[in-house]
């Protein structure tokens, strides 16, 4: 071996290393065994007789060695020889094999009794006690015990030929001051083994005043560490029951020690035994009576008494503790001999003993008195910085929390304070370097920045999840006036916030006073049937909303209730009320209504308590190296019991129902949902969803991502895939409903928006910044959706253009319910001014069947079913489409796009692992096929292949909708 | 006849190549001292995980059953038990003298990236590329996950465990230390999939290496950053860093074939050890001794390189043989 010369110097290989097995090398066939041949030292064939080696080869072909085979041994007379051998041993009659390695008496070099050590002698005693109590009387060799010298093994002879006496060390004479370092690196050397102990050092000292210069000194005696195996189960330390120590009992025998300290097998190194060790042999004591030999019948009843066990551990040193020095008792009498203290007073209080430390007094403080108003129970809020949301979202929370009144007091306090105030107060000199992030950015990107914030502050609301309820909410009013519904849906996310909810009101009244909601015999949507209270105060309201009540609000709300619970259920009243408002299409009566009610399903979703922080701002800390406090998230997690009893560590949460992340059931209709602390840089970053994409989508929480990618998706989508998922929607929520308009009535109803909505998208296609900008801010953050939207880019265009086409005819009628409904003043048909708002508008209302992202479908292709897009239960009531050929094309098309992009690693894993996200959250894949084939078809509807969506348009809908959108078509081949 | 005195300390940087040996296991894809540094591990892309001794650099077993390319692996406490993850989306527990598969754990949805035990091997770590970190029970019979840490948003790369805390790193760009004794989860946003996440010593700072380049020491507690790394070349793949074993240097593979030791406080490149042309897929140092492990991944022959100083006999090496034999013969 190459290394033999260095570091593997203690180590000895014997043999050579065998070639390590090549995997492919064929195997070598075993030899048969007829072809074993085994030879003896002579090399001479031999063969093996009987079934172990203790056959013999008998000469040739089974005879005697000879050719003659046996021959018997002639006569010999040793009656002349009878002096001369006296003791034949075992070995003369032995030959050779016998007496060779694997024979009955092999022979190798061993220690006879003069060399060996004490340790032989144990055995050697054992055996002589077996053969004593063997014997046939008892005792019988307590004689020969008596008389045989002490043994003391060759090196200790030698030792103390050479002048070594008991007691001291082995090496040269050294001075005192090397003495003692000589102590301090033994010490060091052996770490375990600690003979020399603290008290005989400072004896040192005590001797070195007294001490002539030219004295040399043996060095002290270590110890060596015992390296006997271990090969049994018990405890360290432990000796087990020895049966013969425990039959030789007599009285002195009443105490078995089971433990024996390592000094006391040094002690036994010397060949000395210990005083109690040396006992009579024979069978006595408990359990055998009194026999005839036994003096007296002292300690039949067998009695332990404690002071024979030790209670502490080490014991006292062995020896006498002077190391072979024999000076003066008094200079090594030690002055605080505490151990020899305590042992004598351990012999008075049996089993007790002195304390060698004192116990530090414990200070036991009261516990503090608790405040009147304490209730013990902490509710944990996710961690909001509120500087770092945007004003309203802060309010909100605080809000939210119910406890804005006592907060608002402690404003002045000192812990309110941020350092910049702090530094005003105390004179301090502004700190060099940047104070904010924000200070770090390009004056421009900051405008930008602080742009695109203020329109998110002013509508407070951002892209979000759309739940199914909602997304079908969305679409039940947008069937009948959508742009009434948008405006109102987003204002109800806002109308915690702003006077919008008078207008709600007012809203909501109008709606369901008139004349079709007073057609309508029942209503057909119950929101809050999870909760029949909840929905008996829904339906009071409603009806007395139909009856044109304007209190009906106030009317119907629970007193009992806080102010709080009030205000939040008076919210969602409106918002369901707007949403589920009766539908007066025509389109109802074509659609019966579905079998299974979704509002029974799952009123809730879970989603995480609490939301990681803003994002960006994370990018920027971290673009500026500044991590800490900006990029941390520390976040309440709840470990498995199993797991924390797996860790030795006591549960955190011991109790708590869930393991993970804490998640939180909220209704689904419920607008808080959506006001999650993380959304409000998205929102500000949303009004430009089209061309720029929100930076680093894989990065947001799973939850954002869906809803950022659906929202994209959505707009791509809408012109086509909306008129479908409308007319599906309506009709499933309206179906048993009597019709009471005809189908142009409704079309009006449902342009104006969509022709607004894409005269905005157009505008803001003009004024959206350019991407440079947002990629100098939000760094890496596009190289990732890029691909896809460069890809996509020529579609999306088309459709937007076909889009517009589609809504070529539009009613005045609705854009004067816009006008009502929004805060700015709308001009009726040209464009809202401001984009922002109108972005929000359609984020809540979205189509239902939005297509799921692209790389989604690409991540289904390889592993499997897509898991529903959360708002897709109401997609599954309407009749499947079949996709079968297309969706084939389809496929392929996918997977192309999936090999271009297989390089873009990271990526897919990011889809992947969302869509396990999902998988786990939801757990309703049951529905996941059908709603993958509609998502595919609405998809490739809008991909342009506007033929198979015509006709489902129109096998849905009214000849109306087909016709326009062969008109689409028509437009689209020019 | 006095007894030698000390030598001077040990210089913390291995510097001289001790050995190379050929795995024959196509690409390594990760080397592991184990326990206590005596042997080590490597995982092949043929499927196969061996086991080496250090000292004299011999095989000892090769434990094959995976179906696909091991990924990571790691030894247990007491050396009884080894366990290592692959491609096929498994977990295996292997018992390290009979070479024979104890457990086989199925439930990652995609290839396992990382794999660790706890401290006494009652629970098997695994992150996988499906973005969850899965807890396996060794010591029931149950073949399902204790818990699945799902936080990740996405494949989770590297993973360390320490007496009550577990680091994970994730391509989602943050770096995870879920606290058990305090129940909480703690992210840092670092920005740039992680490759590589490592504990210090003294368990006051974590170590993370990510695909920019940068090697980064933060405060564990605050997450602050301590510490940054630059030179080395980590753009595209999976590589290792780690921590010297006295918390004195760290060191990162490289794309460019060199591993990079850079002084833990100052921040300079102390050594730059040059190990082949090809990437320098993984790297492990031992627990105790200045010697550092490291696998590249090459044409066809594949090097472990195990590098050191000159090891330092130290003084009681000597001491012990002559007592023992002198008193008692």
């Amino acid at each position: 071996m190459a290394s033999d010369s260095d570091s593997d110097g203690d180590f000895v290989t014997f043999g050579t290393p065998l070639e390590p097995l090549e995997e492919d090398e064929p195997l070598r066939k075993p030899v048969p065994l007829h072809e074993q041949t085994v030879k003896d030292e002579k090399g001479r064939y031999q063969r093996f007789h009987g079934a172990f080696t203790g056959g013999f080869s008998a000469g040739y072909f089974n005879t005697v060695g000879t050719k003659e085979g046996w021959t018997p041994a002639t006569f010999v007379s040793s009656r002349q020889q009878k002096a001369g051998r006296q003791n034949a041993r075992p070995e003369d009659f032995m030959d050779e094999e016998d007496l060779g390695d694997h024979g009955i008496a092999p022979r190798q070099i061993t220690t006879t009794a003069d060399f060996a050590s004490g340790r032989k002698d144990v055995i050697r005693d054992k055996a002589r006690a077996i053969t004593s109590l063997s014997a046939p009387i008892p005792g019988d060799t307590v004689l020969e015990d008596l008389v045989a010298p002490a043994r003391s093994s060759m090196g200790v002879e030698l030792l103390r030929k050479m002048g070594w006496k008991d007691g001291q060390g082995v090496g040269p004479r050294v001075k005192r001051r090397l003495c003692k370092q000589r102590a301090d690196s033994a010490t060091r050397a052996f770490g375990s083994a600690s003979p020399p102990n603290g008290s005989s050092e400072s004896q040192d000292e005590e001797d070195g005043e007294f001490l002539p210069e030219n004295l040399t000194f043996a060095p002290k005696d270590v110890t060596p560490i015992d390296f006997t195996p271990k090969v049994d189960l018990h405890g360290l330390g432990y000796r087990g029951l020895n049966p013969l120590a425990a039959l030789r009992g007599g009285p002195g025998a009443g105490h078995i020690n089971l433990f024996t300290m390592d000094s006391d097998r040094t002690n036994s190194l010397f060949g000395e035994d210990r005083k109690g060790q040396r006992r009579r042999g024979g069978v006595a004591g408990q359990g055998f009576g009194v026999g005839a030999m036994e003096d007296d019948d002292e300690d039949i009843y067998h009695r332990d008494i404690m002071s024979n066990y030790d209670t502490v551990l080490g014991g006292e040193e062995p020896g006498d503790g002077l190391y072979g020095w024999t000076a003066p008792q008094q200079y090594n009498r030690t002055k605080k001999d505490h151990s020899k203290d305590a042992a004598y007073l351990g012999k008075i209080l049996e089993g007790f003993t002195l304390a060698s430390d004192k116990l530090e007094t414990k200070t036991i403080f009261p516990p503090p008195n608790l405040p009147r108003d304490f209730r013990p129970v902490h509710y944990f809020r996710p961690v909001v910085d509120l500087s770092s949301v945007s004003p309203m979202v802060a309010q909100a929370l605080q809000t939210s929390r119910g406890h804005m009144a006592q907060e608002a007091p402690s404003k002045g306090g000192r812990h309110q304070l941020d350092s910049a105030q702090r530094r005003e107060l105390l004179g301090e000199a502004t700190l060099q370097g940047p104070s904010s992030v924000f200070d770090l950015l390009k004056v421009e990107d900051r405008e930008r920045l602080s742009g695109l914030r203020r329109p998110s502050s002013d509508t407070s609301s951002g892209p979000r999840q759309p739940t199914p309820g909602e997304a079908r909410a969305a679409v039940v009013a947008a069937g009948v006036a959508a742009a009434a519904a948008r405006a109102s849906a987003q204002k109800a996310l806002s109308s915690r916030f702003a006077p919008h909810a008078e207008q709600q009101q007012q809203e909501a009244l109008s709606v369901w006073s008139g004349p079709t909601a007073q057609a309508q015999t029942g209503q057909t949507f119950k929101p809050f049937e999870r909760t029949p209270h909840k929905q008996a105060r829904y339906d009071l309201y409603i009806d007395q909303l139909k009856q044109g009540d304007r209190d009906a609000l106030e009317l119907s709300l629970d007193p009992t209730m806080t102010e709080w619970e009030r205000g939040r259920e008076r919210d969602e009243f409106v918002r369901a009320a707007l949403l589920y408002k009766p539908s007066s299409s025509s389109l109802s009566c074509r659609f019966t209504r579905g079998k299974q009610d979704d509002g029974v399903e799952a009123d809730t979703v879970e989603v995480t308590r609490d939301q990681e922080n803003d994002v960006d701002d994370k990018q920027a800390a971290v673009k500026m190296k500044m991590f800490g406090k900006l990029t941390r998230d520390t976040f309440e997690w709840h470990p498995d019991n199993l797991l924390c009893k797996r860790f030795n560590i006591p549960d955190p949460y011991p109790g708590s129902g869930f393991v993970g992340m804490p998640k939180v059931k909220r209704d689904k209709f419920s607008v808080f949902n959506f006001l999650t602390v993380s959304e409000s840089p998205t929102a500000s970053a949303s009004p430009a969803p089209q061309g720029v994409k929100p930076s680093e989508p894989g990065k947001r929480s799973r939850w954002d991502v869906s809803g950022q990618a659906g929202d994209k998706e959505r707009k791509e989508k809408d012109p086509v895939s909306e008129f479908l998922s409308v007319a599906r929607i309506e009709a499933s929520g309206s179906g048993p409903e009597a019709s009471t308009t005809d189908g142009p009535t409704t079309d009006p109803t449902v342009e104006p928006d969509t022709e607004q909505k894409d005269e905005e998208e157009e505008e803001e296609e003009e004024s959206r910044p350019s991407m440079d900008l947002f990629k100098a801010i939000f760094a890496s953050s596009s190289d990732e959706k890029s691909s896809s939207s460069s890809e996509g880019e020529s579609e999306e265009e088309e459709e937007k253009e076909e889009g517009v086409r589609s809504r070529a005819g539009t009613g005045p009628q609705i854009s004067n319910q816009l006008n009502v409904n929004t805060t700015q003043p709308a001009p009726p048909v040209s464009a809202i001014p401001s984009q922002h708002p109108d972005v929000v508008f359609k984020t809540p209302s979205g189509p239902a069947a939005a297509p799921p992202p692209r790389d989604q479908e690409m991540e289904e292709e390889e592993f499997g079913p897509r898991l529903p897009p959360p708002s897709s239960t109401l997609t599954e009531r309407r009749p499947s489409l079949t996709p079968s050929a297309k969706d084939d094309k389809h496929k392929k098309k996918c997977k192309e796009k999936h090999k271009a992009k297989k390089h873009g690693k990271n990526k897919k894993d990011k889809k992947q692992k969302k869509k396990h996200k999902r998988h786990k959250h939801k757990g309703k894949q049951k529905k996941s096929s059908r709603k993958e084939e509609s998502s595919d078809s609405s998809s490739e509807g809008s991909d342009g292949n506007s033929q198979e969506d015509g006709e489902e348009g129109g096998g849905v809908s009214t000849e109306e909708l087909l016709r326009r959108l062969k008109g689409i078509r028509g437009k689209k081949l020019q | 006849m006095s007894f030698p005195q000390p030598k001077p300390e040990v210089p913390q940087l291995p510097q001289n190549l001790l050995r190379t040996i050929d795995c024959q296991q196509g690409a390594v894809r990760a080397v592991r001292f184990n326990a206590d540094g005596n042997y080590l591990l490597s995982c092949g892309s043929d499927k196969s995980l061996k086991l080496w001794s250090v000292s004299r650099g011999t095989l000892l077993k090769t434990y094959s059953g995976h179906g696909y390319e091991v990924l990571d692996a790691d030894g247990s406490y007491d050396n009884s038990q080894l366990c290592s993850c692959s491609s096929d989306k498994t977990v295996i527990l292997w018992d390290v003298a009979t070479g024979q598969v104890t457990r086989k754990l199925r439930g990652h949805a995609g290839k396992v990236n990382c794999v660790q035990f706890n401290e006494e091997a009652t629970v098997i770590l695994s992150g996988s590329i499906d973005g969850t970190v899965r807890c396996w029970d060794t010591r029931s019979r149950k073949f399902d996950p204790i818990q699945i840490l799902d936080e990740a948003q996405d494949g989770v790369s590297s993973l360390k465990v320490s007496e009550h805390e577990l680091l994970t790193g994730s391509v989602d760009g943050r770096v995870r230390r879920y606290d058990l004794r305090m129940g909480q989860l703690h992210v840092d946003f670092i920005n740039s999939p992680i490759t590589c996440v490592c504990f210090s010593a003294d368990g006051q700072c974590t170590l993370t290496s990510s695909l920019d380049s940068t090697v980064r020491l933060l405060d564990k507690s605050t997450g602050e950053m301590l510490g940054e790394y630059t030179g080395h070349k980590m753009k595209g793949y999976k590589l290792d860093c780690c921590l010297s074993s006295k918390d004195t240097h760290v060191l990162s593979c490289s794309e460019d074939g060199h591993v990079y030791c850079w002084d833990l406080v100052e921040g300079s490149l102390m050594l730059k050890l040059p190990v082949g042309k090809a990437v320098v897929q993984s790297l492990s140092f031992h627990p105790s001794e200045t010697r550092l492990l490291t696998a590249m991944e090459g044409r066809s022959g594949i090097g472990v390189r195990l590098r050191e100083m000159v090891v330092w006999l130290k003084s009681d090496m000597l001491l012990l043989p002559w007592l023992k034999y002198g008193i008692n013969e």
